[in-house]
């Protein structure tokens, strides 16, 4: 069963991802990035990390993407228009990704050779208590590091705003 | 099987319970309205307007669905779909009562139990806003294009005092999943206070429990936060291309939304099912007596009746009333049914002061909406969650 369930939300976050790129309107693609989202959600779920699928819906799908929509809608983009393909994505495109594929699996494989398979129900440590111990006391300094980073970014915003508003 | 089967009776239930609320919780609305404004409200379809909500449905079910040619197709249908299907979804994982027994298999009032249950609604709640988001965009007008960006910018800027107000109960409770969260407000501080979180040790959260209902009504577009709909400026904002069933779908949604928000209210601060006096102050006749009190006006109203039909409706209400009030009789029906009173009086009074606070309220205006919310809302219950985390940290 939770195999039947990994691939069905694998492949439906691979599709998804697919069509961000194959569409040509903005919103579309941004949609099929709140699938993809969704579909990643419920791959955590699977894992047995509830706390993380929560958080990616509410925090990527809910918030992120809200924000990406919202630009999008208020600059009005239009569908846009499909230019003519390069020779050399025309004829290696195609070879180059599967060879990247192969050259990824094969690493994988590399790194982890015979890892035991997660059922679902089995892994247990990822609940919300968990996570915010180990948010709080084995990974303090890069969270509190992050926190920093984004209050950097903030700052950068404002100032960029307001030169412009000058 | 066993847990299938009841499973699916459950669901059976829940879903008949919660679309007949949606419905006559408009009418209620409508009804309260009109006489906060003295105005009589919906009086001809059936005694008192009561079968107005079923006019309404065959009328929205039966009325053409027009789909606009200047709109996006798909994304235009997609929208009333979205926002009803997971305003819808939040439902399944509030607890209504305490665990009854039926029939020897014990089972607990509410569909599904998950141990982030909170985070859950918070999800959905969040997911909500592509419907509003995708039908002012999709409607391809201006009016609608303002309407979805002002809710999505206003949901967006009110989910973090929302998010910061829900915190700082949970730290009291220390946990996620909303059973837990009941059960952790059981019993009664000094002897007659309820242990709710309002009143809860050692950082009691009426902040919190103010904060939160403020960011639920701007979350839920209502008045005095109901810009997205303003009529005045936006004719009828996201929904103004709408029509028939798809219109229908936003209007439950928000309905849905509304009694969701309601009972997230009573079970993160309001105690949930448990009652608000100790059971040795006579708590357990609370319900009986309230329903014997109707059935007692009904009757006396029914024998000196005001209009000529009032002399059979009134008698048959009276009567189903005192039935209600003669199943607390029996000890078995008593301990499942008790709980489920107390909530639905809670939840019941929550949507009635939103109803009673857009009978009174302006609506604000769009920067004083904004500025509300960052610079009054969010410093607050971030305060509060700061004093909160202290006074547990401490204790």
């Amino acid at each position: 069963m939770d195999v039947f369930l990994f691939f069905l939300f694998a492949a439906i976050a691979v599709i998804c991802a697919v069509n961000v790129v194959v569409q040509t309107h903005p919103i579309s693609s941004a949609l099929s990035l709140v699938g993809v989202m969704g579909a990643l959600a419920v791959l955590y779920l699977l894992l047995g990390g509830e706390f993380i699928a929560m958080a990616q819906v509410i925090v990527y799908a809910g918030a992120i993407m809200v924000l990406f929509i919202f630009v999008i809608m208020l600059l009005n983009a239009g569908e846009e228009a499909k230019q003519s393909k390069s020779l050399l994505a025309q004829f290696l495109g195609i070879p180059g990704f599967f060879a990247l594929l192969a050259v990824l699996a094969f690493g994988i494989l590399r790194l982890f050779p015979n890892s035991p398979r997660v059922r679902f129900g089995e892994f247990t440590s990822a609940g919300a208590e968990e996570v915010g111990r180990a948010l709080f006391t084995q990974y303090l300094l890069p969270f509190e590091v992050v926190t920093v980073l984004i209050l950097i970014a903030i700052v950068g915003a404002i100032v960029l705003a307001r030169r412009e508003m000058d | 099987m066993e847990f299938i089967i009841i499973t699916l009776i459950k669901l059976g239930v829940v879903m008949a319970v919660f679309m007949t609320t949606l419905a006559y919780l408009q009418w209620v609305e409508r009804k309260v309205i009109a006489h906060i404004q003295l105005r009589m409200g919906p009086s001809r379809v059936g005694p008192h307007g009561l079968l107005q909500p079923l006019a309404d449905v065959i009328k929205l079910i039966t009325k053409e669905g027009v789909v606009p040619p200047h709109v996006h197709k798909l994304f235009y249908l997609l929208a009333p779909f979205v926002a009803v299907t997971f305003a819808l979804l939040a439902i399944s994982v509030i607890p209504f009562g305490d665990e009854v027994e039926i029939a020897g298999y014990r089972t607990w009032l509410q569909l599904t139990d998950i141990n982030v249950g909170i985070l859950f609604i918070l999800a959905a709640s969040s997911m909500g806003v592509y419907g509003i988001a995708l039908a002012g965009w999709a409607s391809n007008n201006k009016y609608s294009l303002l309407g979805g960006l002002r809710s999505s910018a206003q949901m967006i800027s009110y989910e973090l005092p929302f998010t910061l107000a829900v915190a700082s109960p949970l730290l009291l409770v220390n946990t996620l999943s909303l059973r837990e969260i009941v059960q952790a407000q059981e019993g009664f501080l000094f002897g007659f206070l309820p242990n709710w979180t309002i009143f809860q040790g050692p950082f009691p959260q009426i902040v919190a429990f103010v904060v939160f209902l403020i960011a639920v009504f701007a979350e839920t577009n209502r008045i005095p936060f109901d810009l997205p709909e303003a009529e005045t400026e936006l004719v009828a904002g996201f929904h103004t291309e709408y029509s028939s069933m798809k219109f229908a779908a936003f209007f439950m949604a928000e309905y849905a939304n509304m009694v969701t928000a309601a009972s997230l209210v009573t079970i993160l601060f309001l105690g949930g099912w448990h009652p608000p006096l100790p059971r040795e102050w006579g708590s357990d006749f609370i319900a009986p007596l309230i329903f014997l009190g109707a059935a007692a006006i009904c009757f006396y109203h029914g024998l000196n009746p005001a209009r000529r039909l009032d002399r059979y409706t009134l008698p048959a209400a009276g009567l189903v009333f005192a039935g209600i009030g003669g199943v607390f009789a029996f000890p078995a029906f008593k301990d499942a049914l008790l709980p489920v009173f107390w909530f639905c009086a809670k939840t019941g009074l929550i949507l009635f002061l939103f109803i009673w606070v857009r009978g009174t309220l302006p609506r604000f205006r769009f920067d004083q909406l904004m500025g509300f919310a960052w610079k009054v809302l969010f410093p607050v219950a971030m305060a509060n969650l700061l004093l909160t985390s202290l006074a547990v940290a401490l204790t």
